[in-house]
């Protein structure tokens, strides 16, 4: 579609602008301020140059918690998008079904973060949970405080139960916008399903997943809560990631030039990474849709 | 006699395809309702009860979690905040990313694609730096435990993700209909406002939808920026660790409480999910 050219479009613009500038631009400033200057109390402070960068980008444990980080969000992404897909492809298209599937979808989306945590701690606590019992039941003794493997595998049954949903809505809003005079032609050329989902569906879902993929990046590359809740980045270091590192250092140890040096890498890490999905999504089977 | 059969067989081939795949969706929303089963069975139960034993359901009913939460100011309080905040970030971010979505999908002017994704970079940052100066931020403008703080730092990430949403559904309209409307005499705001709205209603549903969802399970900022007059309720439910530890019967019914107001919101959405989305930008 050929837009408009029109320079007084950012009159419309201009609201938004203002009011997300109002929250992020003074604030970020403040950080890179912060990576820049030793502080030892109001007024007391030091110009340090780079230093924090050098001493954040040489610390072993912060490359620890980046590769736990990259590997946790990798497994988020390949677990949640693809079992997102195929379960809004099996919901109902209409009728009370659909509604009832969209509700009960949406109920792990609206818990507050915190209380997801607390609640997988009861649940998988062995003596009173039901999840823990149950795979003390079969003969597996379950204890995610003590072993690496099953806090990690813990970890990833919160992460895929809490957020899949969110790919589910969106996928299924993208399914649903699509016409069904492409489902009725495929169905006279005797297309097979997958041949449906690999050149009708997966196409026109592309701007839908793209929402998805970014989202779900950005917010498991973040995150903090539920981890920091239900495993403390333990057992050990096991379970600590970026975000739980970085307020270790910054509330822990209070020490505000490297914990602002560190944000601001991590910042640009996610930048860099989401301009990257950006890209490629945008670009990716442009021609099909 | 053989087509017939073989039509049939065909029906029942179908028919197994359907059950096999309803067989599939039940089986995992199963799975995702247990979470919130086992919070629902904790919540009819006392803390002595659920903490000694093993239970699939609440043997000895009891409302006593429920009726505290209702009765007793600084929990229910917790509620009426997190409600005002929520929805005044919803009013704010429609409010204005209905006119910069509108510019997004219609028009091309200097730095659109670097404004829509500068917008999307303010997703992307740790909050626990953030923390300290956005403080210092709200308090210069004496904002501190106030509601209107936490709407506004929510706009922080809801803002661009309206802008977006809203962007897909405003392309999936064709720009005929706007070049019509101004032929037939509507000034922008008219045609806005009685022509348009209409149109994207569904988007604007959906929208509204996840910006009440991201605002509401959001904690850090909501916390840093109050602290008792705008409390809201997922930082009263970290108050139920005491000395003998959680009250987790407490705690249940509060996070069953939680998800109620955000399942209406969808409830009113829900037939709008499906139109939209798919077009436009992105």
């Amino acid at each position: 579609m050929n837009k408009w050219e029109d320079n007084r479009a950012w009159f419309l613009v201009l609201p938004v602008f203002l009011v997300v500038a109002f929250s992020a631009i003074l604030p970020l400033m403040t950080v890179v301020n912060y990576s820049i200057q030793d502080i030892f109390g109001p007024g007391e402070r030091v110009f340090v140059g780079l230093e924090w960068f050098r001493e954040v980008l040489a610390d072993v444990r912060l490359h620890e918690a980046l590769m736990r980080q990259f590997l946790f969000s990798a497994l988020v992404l390949l677990i949640e998008i693809p079992l997102g897909i195929g379960i809004a492809l099996l919901m109902p298209k209409k009728g009370w079904g659909a509604s009832l599937s969209l509700v009960l979808m949406a109920l792990p989306l609206l818990i507050p973060w915190n209380v997801i945590g607390t609640i997988w701690i009861v649940f998988t606590r062995p003596d009173i949970g039901l999840l823990g019992s149950l795979i003390n039941g079969m003969g597996i003794p379950f204890d995610h405080t003590a072993s690496p493997i099953q806090a990690w595998i813990t970890l990833m049954l919160m992460e895929v139960w809490h957020w899949t949903p969110l790919v589910v809505l969106l996928a299924y809003a993208g399914l649903r916008a699509i016409p069904e005079a492409y489902f009725q032609a495929a169905k006279i050329d005797g297309a097979s399903a997958w041949a449906v989902f690999r050149y009708i569906q997966l196409p026109k879902m592309r701007g839908v997943l793209t929402i998805a993929i970014l989202l779900r990046f950005m917010d498991s590359f973040l995150i903090y809560a539920e981890p920091f809740v239900l495993t403390g980045g333990g057992p050990g270091n096991t379970t600590t990631f970026l975000s739980i590192y970085l307020v270790k250092i910054a509330v822990g140890q209070f020490d505000l030039g490297p914990a602002a040096a560190f944000s601001l890498i991590y910042f640009l890490i996610v930048l860099l990474l989401s301009w990257l999905f950006y890209q490629v999504l945008q670009n990716v089977g442009r021609g099909e849709a | 006699m053989i087509s017939i059969k073989t039509e049939n067989f065909h029906k029942r081939g179908d028919m197994m395809k359907i059950k096999k795949r309803s067989i599939a969706l039940i089986f995992y929303f199963v799975l995702l309702m247990l979470p919130i089963y086992w919070m629902l069975n904790m919540s009819l139960r006392t803390n002595a009860d659920i903490l000694t034993t093993f239970s699939l359901y609440p043997e000895d009913i009891t409302f006593a979690n429920y009726i505290k939460i209702f009765t007793d100011s600084s929990w229910y309080s917790g509620y009426i905040n997190s409600i005002i905040y929520v929805s005044m970030n919803t009013i704010i971010s429609l409010l204005t990313a209905l006119p910069a979505a509108y510019a997004f999908s219609r028009y091309r002017f200097v730095g659109d694609s670097q404004m829509f994704f500068w917008l999307l970079t303010n997703r992307m940052a740790p909050a626990a730096v953030f923390l300290l100066p956005f403080f210092q931020l709200y308090s210069t403008f004496g904002l501190i435990d106030t509601h209107i703080a936490v709407a506004l730092a929510h706009c922080l990430f809801n803002v661009p993700l309206a802008v977006w949403i809203l962007e897909g559904f405003m392309s999936g309209i064709p720009r005929e209909i706007d070049e019509t409307a101004y032929i037939d005499g509507y000034s922008f705001a008219g045609f806005f406002i009685t022509v348009f709205m209409p149109l994207i209603r569904a988007g604007v549903g959906v929208t509204a939808f996840f910006c009440f969802m991201f605002s509401w399970v959001e904690l850090l900022f909501a916390r840093t920026l109050t602290t008792t007059v705008a409390k809201p309720i997922a930082a009263t439910m970290t108050r139920t660790v005491s000395a003998t530890g959680l009250d987790w019967g407490l705690l249940s019914a509060a996070g069953i409480l939680t998800i109620v107001p955000g399942a209406l919101v969808i409830w009113f959405v829900r037939n709008h999910m499906a139109k939209g989305f798919a077009m436009g930008r992105v």
